[in-house]
Formats: C-alpha cells, sequence, structure tokens
C-alpha cells in the first residue's frame, strides 16, 4: 500500500500529471534554457533538487510553520535552497554555469517549486514528499529535454554538442531553423507536445 | 513551547528558519568562493590566450580544451599592466592582480562618462585605468620593449547585452590578431554567433587602422569583399550585433579608447630600436 502510493507520486508527475503539459507551471524557464541539450540537463537537475530538497525540508517542519507566515518561510527555504545550488554550480560546472546565468536564480520563481511546497509537502511526511518533489522535477526534465532534442537539432544541427546535421555556413547542407533558437519556438513545441499526451490520455482534456 | 500560530511563536519560527537558512547559505557561499574564484580566473586566462591564439598556436586546439595545467603554463607569457587611457601611460603605483577594470567602471570617481563619441560603444561609463596584456615569446617574460603582442579589453552593447572581449594586436600594433568575446547574452545562432570559430577566425590579419590611422575595422553588412583589409562577414540576422561590434571596435581603437596608449608605445618602441640599431 505504501509503496504502491510512494510509487504513484514518483512516477505520476512524468506523464498523467505532469506540472508543464498538465498544470501548465514553469513554462518561463523552459522557454530560456532549452536552446541546448547540455544546459537543459543541468536546469532539470538543479529543479529536481531544488524541488526535491525544499520538499524535504518544508516537510519537515511543516508542524512548527504558523500558517500566517507558511508563504514565506517556504520561499525562505527554496531561495537558501537555490543560492545554495547555483554556488555549486559555479564553483563546479563553471561554463554551464554562465550560460544558464540568471535562470537558474530564477528557479526560486519558477512555480512548480513553491507549488509543490503548499500544494504537498505541507500535508504529507518527509520521506513521501521529498519524492515527489524529485517526480515533478523529472516530469519538468522531461519536458524540457524533449523541447531542447527539438531545438537543438532543428535549430544548430547539434545533439549533445555533436553535429549531427552539418550547417551550411560551416561547409555542410543544413540550412538550420532559426526560429527554434528563439523563445517561442518552445511555445509550439510544449504545445505540440501537450496536445500529443492529450491524445493519447483523452481524460486530461478540461471541459470548455 | 510557544503555541504555533501565537505573536511569539510565530516570530520564533521566523527568526530560527532564518537564521539556519542564512547559516545554510553563507556556509555555501564562503566554502566554494576559492573554487569560483579560480573558475573565474583561468575563464579569463583562457579568453585572452584564444585571443592571442597561443592555444591554437601551441597546441592546435582552442584552450577550452587545454588542462589547468597547460593553460597556466601558456599565461607565463602573458603580463598584465595598467594604462591611463587619457595619458596613454602605463600606470606603475598600483597593484595590477587586485585592480578590477569592470568594478571600477562603475564607480564615479574611477571612471568618465562617455558623451558624444564618434563611434558609441552603447555604454554610459568607461575606467579610467584599464588593464591591458603584453604577450611575450616562449620562456620570455614580456615587457613594454620586447612583446610580440597585445591584447586589450573592449566591451560595447550589441543587441540584448554588453559584449565583454579581447582584441589581440600584433607586434604593429594595428594589424589584428584575433578577438574573442567572453561574455554576452546575443540571441544564440544569430548574434551569439560572434562566438563562432570560423567568423572569429576572419579577423585574423585584419588592419584596425586606415593609413591615416583612423579606426576603421569593421562588420560588414553581409559578405565582406575580399579586397576590403578592414572588414568581415556580417552575422545573418543580426545586424545589430553586428554594428556594436564594430562600434565597440572602433570606439576603443580611438583616442578616447587605447588611442593615446598605443601612440605613445608604439614611439617609445620606435626610439628604443632606433637606439639599439645605432
Amino acid at each position: 500500500m505504501a509503496d504502491s502510493k510512494s510509487k504513484s507520486v514518483l512516477f505520476d508527475p512524468l506523464v498523467s500529471n505532469n506540472p508543464i503539459a498538465l498544470q501548465i507551471l514553469g513554462i518561463c524557464s523552459a522557454l530560456a534554457v532549452t536552446t541546448k541539450m547540455e544546459t537543459s540537463i543541468v536546469m532539470a537537475i538543479a529543479v529536481i533538487a531544488v524541488t526535491a530538497f525544499s520538499n524535504l525540508a518544508v516537510s519537515a517542519i511543516r508542524n512548527y510553520i504558523p500558517s500566517s507566515i507558511r508563504i514565506i518561510a517556504q520561499m525562505t527555504v527554496i531561495a537558501s535552497l537555490v543560492i545554495v545550488v547555483d554556488q555549486i554550480l559555479k564553483a563546479y560546472f563553471f561554463d554551464i554555469s554562465k550560460q544558464l546565468s540568471v535562470f537558474v536564480g530564477l528557479i526560486i520563481t519558477n512555480c512548480i517549486v513553491m507549488g509543490r511546497a503548499e500544494g504537498f509537502a505541507m500535508k504529507n511526511k518527509p520521506g513521501l514528499s521529498f519524492l515527489d518533489g524529485v517526480g515533478n522535477g523529472l516530469g519538468y526534465g522531461m519536458v524540457l529535454l524533449f523541447v531542447a532534442f527539438f531545438r537543438e537539432l532543428l535549430g544548430s544541427g547539434t545533439l549533445m554538442g555533436y553535429v549531427i546535421l552539418p550547417l551550411d555556413r560551416n561547409g555542410g547542407w543544413y540550412a538550420p531553423n532559426n526560429l527554434m533558437l528563439l523563445p517561442p519556438s518552445a511555445f509550439f513545441l510544449i504545445g505540440l507536445l501537450i496536445w500529443l499526451i492529450r491524445a493519447i490520455k483523452p481524460e486530461q482534456i478540461e471541459e470548455a | 513551547m510557544p503555541q504555533r500560530d501565537s505573536v511569539v511563536g510565530t516570530l520564533l519560527t521566523a527568526t530560527v528558519l532564518c537564521v539556519v537558512c542564512s547559516l545554510v547559505v553563507s556556509v555555501a557561499a564562503v566554502g566554494l568562493k576559492d573554487k569560483q574564484e579560480q573558475n573565474k580566473t583561468l575563464d579569463r586566462q583562457k579568453n585572452i590566450l584564444d585571443a592571442a591564439g597561443l592555444a591554437v598556436g601551441e597546441f592546435g586546439k582552442p584552450s577550452s580544451e587545454l588542462s589547468k595545467d597547460q593553460i597556466d603554463d601558456l599565461y607565463k607569457r602573458v603580463s598584465e599592466q595598467l594604462v591611463d587611457l587619457e595619458t596613454g601611460k602605463v600606470v606603475t603605483d598600483m597593484n595590477v592582480a587586485d585592480y578590477d577594470p569592470r568594478e571600477a567602471a562603475e564607480k564615479k570617481d574611477s571612471s568618465i562618462e562617455i558623451t558624444n563619441p564618434e563611434f558609441d560603444p552603447g555604454v554610459k561609463r568607461r575606467e579610467k585605468i584599464a588593464k591591458i596584456y603584453l604577450v611575450g615569446k616562449q620562456g620570455e617574460e614580456p615587457t613594454l620593449e620586447n612583446y610580440q603582442q597585445i591584447v586589450l579589453p573592449v566591451y560595447g552593447k550589441g543587441l540584448w547585452s554588453t559584449l565583454y572581449g579581447y582584441l589581440a594586436l600584433k607586434q604593429d600594433l594595428k594589424t589584428i590578431q584575433g578577438l574573442t568575446f567572453y561574455e554576452h547574452a546575443e540571441t544564440p545562432g544569430l548574434g551569439g554567433e560572434v562566438d563562432n570559430p570560423a567568423w572569429k577566425s576572419q579577423w585574423e590579419d585584419k588592419s584596425l587602422y586606415d593609413a591615416d590611422g583612423n579606426p576603421a575595422a569593421l562588420v560588414y553588412k553581409g559578405s565582406a569583399p575580399s579586397d576590403n583589409p578592414y572588414a568581415v562577414d556580417g552575422l545573418s540576422g543580426a545586424t545589430i550585433t553586428s554594428r556594436g561590434v564594430t562600434n565597440l571596435l572602433r570606439y576603443w581603437a580611438g583616442d578616447n579608447g587605447y588611442g593615446p596608449f598605443l601612440k605613445a608605445l608604439k614611439n617609445d618602441t620606435n626610439t628604443s630600436s632606433q637606439t639599439a640599431g645605432i
């Protein structure tokens, strides 16, 4: 019983309750950091870490947080974690942290993190909350990778920095689609992904 | 233990939470500071070496693919100098290692306002004293007399962001060796192509000044004619970034930038080599 619950807490956010595709949360950073697979992976790991540990911390102290300041208390925990993650990236993944620039700091304002802290961690035990954080981080990361795959392949002709489609400006044959390098393309891709998921799982379609 | 939702309870929880969180943040920030500073220095050194073409020249690959030891070794050929931009004289009474030109550019007393420039770099202020880099031969400490190349920090506005980079000049102080940008936030694939090695390699052997000594290097709109000694190809889809690069190059090459310093240095070198000749 407990096992099946933790399993569903961990895996539901991947497809059936995806934070981006179903709840439409955390869109802003999904637009900004998805021009390359590499930055998306690091961003995904950063978000997984922050969501998981902020859920854990908020859940651990949920019985002590006064309801009048609960949002600001969650915010403090999340902000501290984000700064720690940012510092670690700057120390050990300098090049990638340069590319992610302000977007690591902006994890603080990622609605997924806040939403899970308020919506799940305040009501559940730390262990389960941690899993919920990992699950939602993974759900976010999957969408990021999906978007980044197409944006990097069609926009730069590479995947993870390796040349797949040689660009015409470097002597190859592929004329890159510059739209893919601009944020709006992520909107189209996320839209297509949501369409795909809802075609497979019609129960996600909202009543008009 | 006071009641959870009482005033005392609220204040207590808030205090404890803040103290714990600030401890965590401070420990992370202080504990990782050295490592971060190292990364920053290494990154700057790599870019200087790339602008001067040393990494490719010695190892046949860009500095991002070299180990830290190799970078340290190459960087022994570089010496840092401070230059007063207005007088063009080298400043010797300041600590070179501690001086941060970007910090200086933000402070009123160590910077000047850029008003009505001939070529607008798009930034409001620049530092009075710049940090430049002399590049010497293998196994030689570079000095103002025996430098092989000179690397000048340049910056200016593109479309979205200020581009920070290094311009390397050959010994004659007017032929470009290389240009790299180490920090910018231009659109990837469009203006962001200022990082493209193929584009950057066009700068080598272009002339920074025309015959009269006026700054003339430019990013052409479209493909640069092959007989133009000053121009490189424009970045397609990035007119404003291209224009920004032209303007910042010309500003820093001009009389408000490194012009006085380069002139003074050239005169010095000429006199000293004449003396040596006699």
